[in-house]
């Protein structure tokens, strides 16, 4: 009965349409029942495979030329007929570009972040989350050589609450990278590791809450890209991440 | 031009045909270059160019058309979802077999089609796929769980016939 309830709004849930207090409810119970775990893992599947089957079509060389001689010859004609038609096209064009920047740059930055989020859930989710297992980080970084076109460093855990509990090759966007899953008081934490420059986008910021269920915190390091994620408490990230940055 | 493969992709999902695709973006760039007066700052524009282009669409000969032949949209309760553990559609998925679900889209009716493809492939939230389609919130969370569900009907349909 309670799987009922939260089954209704699963899809709202994975669009990131519910209230944040909501959110974190949502995600509490998805990762304690196998059930609901394994319907969200299909339906964020059916969303990708929406995205890819919808992103379908794209416009010749031509029709593009066209295009932009016909509205090039339209701000022309707008010119010659006032002051009026000419400011509206010019700002179409002003507000078009900036709007087309910054939803580019956020869909880009979103799309990332979501990726990231999908492959925390998704080796979760598995029944083997870990192809390196090892609490010892002598262990799980040599496993890496030769994996990845990388190197990075792994934080020395001792006096900490954290424990490794094994790494992973994962990709997003077709490159290679370090997956590593931590344990902090019952609560998994991912770490990826990806060259910054193989990742699109502008990703300094840190990703708006409303479309991510878990806490996130990203930075750049030595030319290679940190993602920490997980539904452990904010501090808890920002413990991990401060280990990640100082070991490397 | 802002958006232009975006909106070219959309096209081609509401028209199912190229060339009427080109003419709708390009009636879509001409109406907005002369209705700029009519986007008030401050406004998502995005949701804006897609209401011209939709706008543009609803009234063209195939829009017309599917509209008079398809009821748009039939509000009533929701109906769950069953549990999908091991289902025909999520095996399909995972074989990622990207043209079925590209076939089951262009079968649904173009009020599912559109909803989804907002939703999904543009990643726009329910506030702006209300404003882009001029509905409330709430239609546009009953008619996306309606279009999710008539996608997977679809799956599951193909899904029968190959095995049959």
């Amino acid at each position: 009965m309670v799987c009922e309830s939260w089954r209704a709004k699963l899809d709202t849930y994975l669009d990131g349409e519910v209230p944040e207090e909501e959110m974190r409810s949502f995600d509490a119970h998805v990762r304690r029942c196998p059930s609901c775990s394994g319907d969200a893992l299909t339906r964020v599947q059916m969303k990708r495979s929406i995205q890819a089957a919808g992103r379908r079509y794209t416009p010749s060389a031509e029709f593009r030329k066209r295009m932009q001689q016909k509205i090039a010859s339209k701000r022309r004609r707008s010119f010659g007929l006032g002051w009026t038609f000419a400011a509206a096209a010019a700002a179409i064009i002003v507000v078009g570009t900036l709007t087309s920047v910054y939803l580019g740059t956020r869909s880009g930055k979103d799309r990332v972040f979501s990726e990231i989020a999908d492959l925390h859930v998704a080796t979760l989710a598995s029944s083997s989350p870990v192809d390196v297992i090892s609490t010892d980080r002598h262990t799980v970084k040599p496993w890496f050589q030769g994996k990845i076109p990388f190197a990075f460093n792994l934080p020395e855990l001792q006096n900490s609450e954290f424990s490794l509990l094994g790494g992973r090759m994962t990709y997003l966007d077709q490159t290679p990278g370090a997956h590593l899953i931590y344990d902090v008081r019952k609560h998994h934490i991912s770490v990826f590791i990806f060259q910054e420059r193989s990742l699109p986008g502008r990703l300094d910021e840190n990703p708006v809450s409303k479309k991510q269920p878990f806490n996130v915190e990203t930075w750049s390091q030595a030319g290679l890209r940190y993602f920490v994620i997980g539904d452990a408490s904010a501090a808890d990230i920002d413990s991990l991440a401060k280990l990640f940055k100082a070991a490397s | 031009m802002p958006h232009f493969e975006r909106l070219y992709n959309f096209a081609c999902w509401l028209t199912h045909d190229r060339q009427e695709a080109e003419d709708l973006v390009q009636e879509t760039y001409v109406k907005a270059l002369k209705g700029f007066s009519s986007f008030q700052k401050g406004t998502n524009f995005r949701a804006w160019i897609y209401k011209i282009l939709r706008n543009a669409f609803l009234t063209s000969r195939t829009g017309l058309k599917v509209t008079s032949t398809v009821q748009l949209d039939l509000e009533g309760e929701e109906e769950t979802l069953p549990a999908a553990e091991e289902t025909p559609e999520s095996i399909l998925l995972q074989r990622s077999d990207g043209w079925l679900v590209q076939q089951a889209l262009e079968q649904l009716p173009v009020a599912y089609r559109e909803v989804l493809l907002l939703c999904e492939v543009e990643e726009m939230s329910y506030q702006e796929i209300s404003a882009t389609l001029a509905i409330p919130i709430g239609t546009v969370m009953s008619r996306l769980s309606r279009a999710r569900k008539a996608l997977r009907g679809g799956l599951q349909q193909q899904f029968a016939e190959r095995v049959n």
